[in-house]
């Protein structure tokens, strides 16, 4: 993020209250990161201490984002932000909740992954749910990335993976769904497979969100809710 | 058109209203959206120049706010569109201000008839040294638009129901008006504005010295009055101006930076100058 951001307030003290805010932020999307590559070892390669590791540390998640709330109401009631620094709180408090809900979806992958250890990895389309593994763990990434620099055009790149990562999302259904049809004593281990999926597309889906927020803040311009092309062109065209 | 003052204020002698403005319901029979616009207005004061080029509309019944830095040119702004500015020696003035269309600065108006169409609330609350009821009925009485003890008294009452005021003074109208708080003090003084039944009200920094409750109650007030007047307010409170208005004007040395609606003023500033002083940037 551009350092003016928080350099150029006549209160020093406002300063560096935006800018703890923004760290601790970062903070949590690297443990929310750390989470999801957890869940995706244990998912994928049916590590069980990796699949633990993950449903017992979605408390430090939660946590962070009860302090982040606290700390943004507090700017909210002492300082009355307006313009940017208004747009970067909003953010702040819309990215925190969507990271949490990225923590209760890894959480919900480790868990899954925990019911499908004793399974044959061979039989299930693993291979495809690792690769959009990969692909969601780059969206996190790139979403993070982009709220890190306050980079809009960046913001259009992430969004637009997702759409390709919920096509992959759609193909491996279908596949699940036919493997359904001919196998139908494996529902149980295959809706476990579905679930933990479901959750990997949300993690995409939420990503996006934390990209529309930055958006937000640098164009000053709400896009949820409207199509890509109309995304990006808010995101990158005349400011006004 | 350009009014030179430095010979002495326009005053009352030489002067009448516009045949066509002679009453308020003329007026507002030809209202439009506008209520008053300046046009390419310039100010000086001796040789140092106040304001440079200011071009601003100011809906009618709404609440126009202006804002900006002590000396940014937002109260000699204001005290042109009554002109207040006139009873300050060496003042010049070049561009127009507009009242329904109607130049204000037109050498047939009668400044002193202007100023019941456009009235001014100050800073600090100003009562005469008079009873609550005098404070009301004076300029009625000096008008000739209430003569008679009734139609004074119901005046008088009206105003002070208009400017929420009424409740707490009806049992004690005869009590000098300085007796009351600071914040009824205010709302008396904008009691006595609306008595001659302005259009617009001009207001400098209303609230900035009252406690929160009576801020809170002048604001409220405001809100009320803008469904009958248009309301001009400088303010040094920026929240206030967020609270109150639906437009902002940004002045910075003595030029508007940015007009905009009151919302994408404070969230989304098209101007990076306007960013700067609402969040309290160096600039």
């Amino acid at each position: 993020m551009d350092k003016k951001t928080f350099t150029q307030h006549i209160s020093q003290q406002y300063n560096e209250d935006l800018e703890h805010i923004v760290t601790r932020v970062m903070t949590m999307g690297g443990l929310v990161e750390q989470q999801l590559e957890a869940a995706l070892e244990a998912l994928v390669d049916g590590d069980e201490q990796k699949g633990e590791q993950v449903v017992t540390s979605d408390y430090r998640i939660n946590a962070m984002e009860v302090e982040l709330d606290e700390a943004c109401t507090h700017i909210l009631a002492r300082r009355q932000p307006t313009a940017s620094d208004l747009r970067l709180i909003m953010a702040v408090i819309k990215a925190i909740t969507d990271l949490e809900r990225i923590g209760d979806e890894a959480e919900r992958v480790g868990r899954m992954a925990l019911h499908l250890l004793d399974e044959d990895r061979r039989r299930s389309p693993m291979a495809e749910i690792a690769a959009l593994g990969e692909q969601i763990k780059g969206i996190l990434r790139g979403a993070l990335d982009a709220f890190a620099r306050m980079d809009s055009e960046q913001a259009v790149r992430v969004a637009q993976e997702d759409i390709k990562a919920d096509a992959q999302y759609d193909s491996i259904v279908r596949n699940l769904v036919k493997h359904l049809e001919d196998n139908p004593k494996s529902v149980p281990p295959v809706l476990d497979i579905v679930w933990a999926t479901r959750s990997l597309e949300r993690i995409g889906d939420r990503s996006r969100n934390i990209c529309e927020y930055v958006i937000y803040f640098v164009r000053g311009k709400d896009v949820r809710h409207i199509s890509f092309e109309q995304m990006a062109e808010e995101a990158t065209g005349d400011r006004r | 058109m350009e009014t030179d003052t430095r010979d002495g204020p326009v005053t009352k002698a030489n002067v009448t209203m516009p045949e066509t403005q002679t009453t308020p319901d003329q007026r507002t029979a030809g209202r439009a959206s506008t209520k008053m616009s300046a046009t390419d207005l310039n100010l000086w004061y001796g040789e140092t120049q106040a304001l440079h080029g200011i071009n601003l509309d100011m809906p009618s019944q709404e609440v126009t706010a202006l804002i900006g830095p002590s000396g940014c040119g937002k109260s000699t702004f204001l005290r042109c569109l009554n002109r207040m500015n006139d009873l300050i020696p060496q003042v010049r003035i070049k561009g127009g201000v507009a009242l329904d269309g109607e130049d204000i600065y037109d050498p047939s108006v009668d400044v002193v008839q202007l100023r019941t169409f456009v009235g001014m609330v100050f800073q600090k609350p100003n009562p005469f040294p008079k009873s609550i009821y005098e404070n009301i009925a004076y300029a009625p009485r000096l008008h000739g638009t209430g003569t008679s003890r009734s139609e004074l008294d119901d005046l008088v009452e009206s105003s002070l129901k208009r400017a929420g005021l009424w409740n707490e003074v009806a049992d004690r109208l005869d009590t000098p008006g300085t007796e009351l708080s600071g914040g009824q003090q205010q709302r008396l003084c904008i009691a006595r504005a609306i008595a001659v039944n302005p259009e617009v009200i001009l207001m400098d920094e209303p609230a900035s010295a009252l406690d929160p409750l009576a801020t809170a109650t002048v604001e409220e007030l405001i809100h009320e009055l803008k469904d009958n007047y248009t309301i001009v307010i400088v303010t040094h409170n920026l929240q206030q101006a967020a609270r109150v208005a639906g437009y902002t004007a940004f002045f910075h040395m003595g030029q508007i930076v940015e007009v905009n609606d009151t919302d994408t003023l404070f969230t989304n500033p098209a101007e990076q100058r306007t960013e700067d002083y609402i969040t309290g940037r160096f600039g």
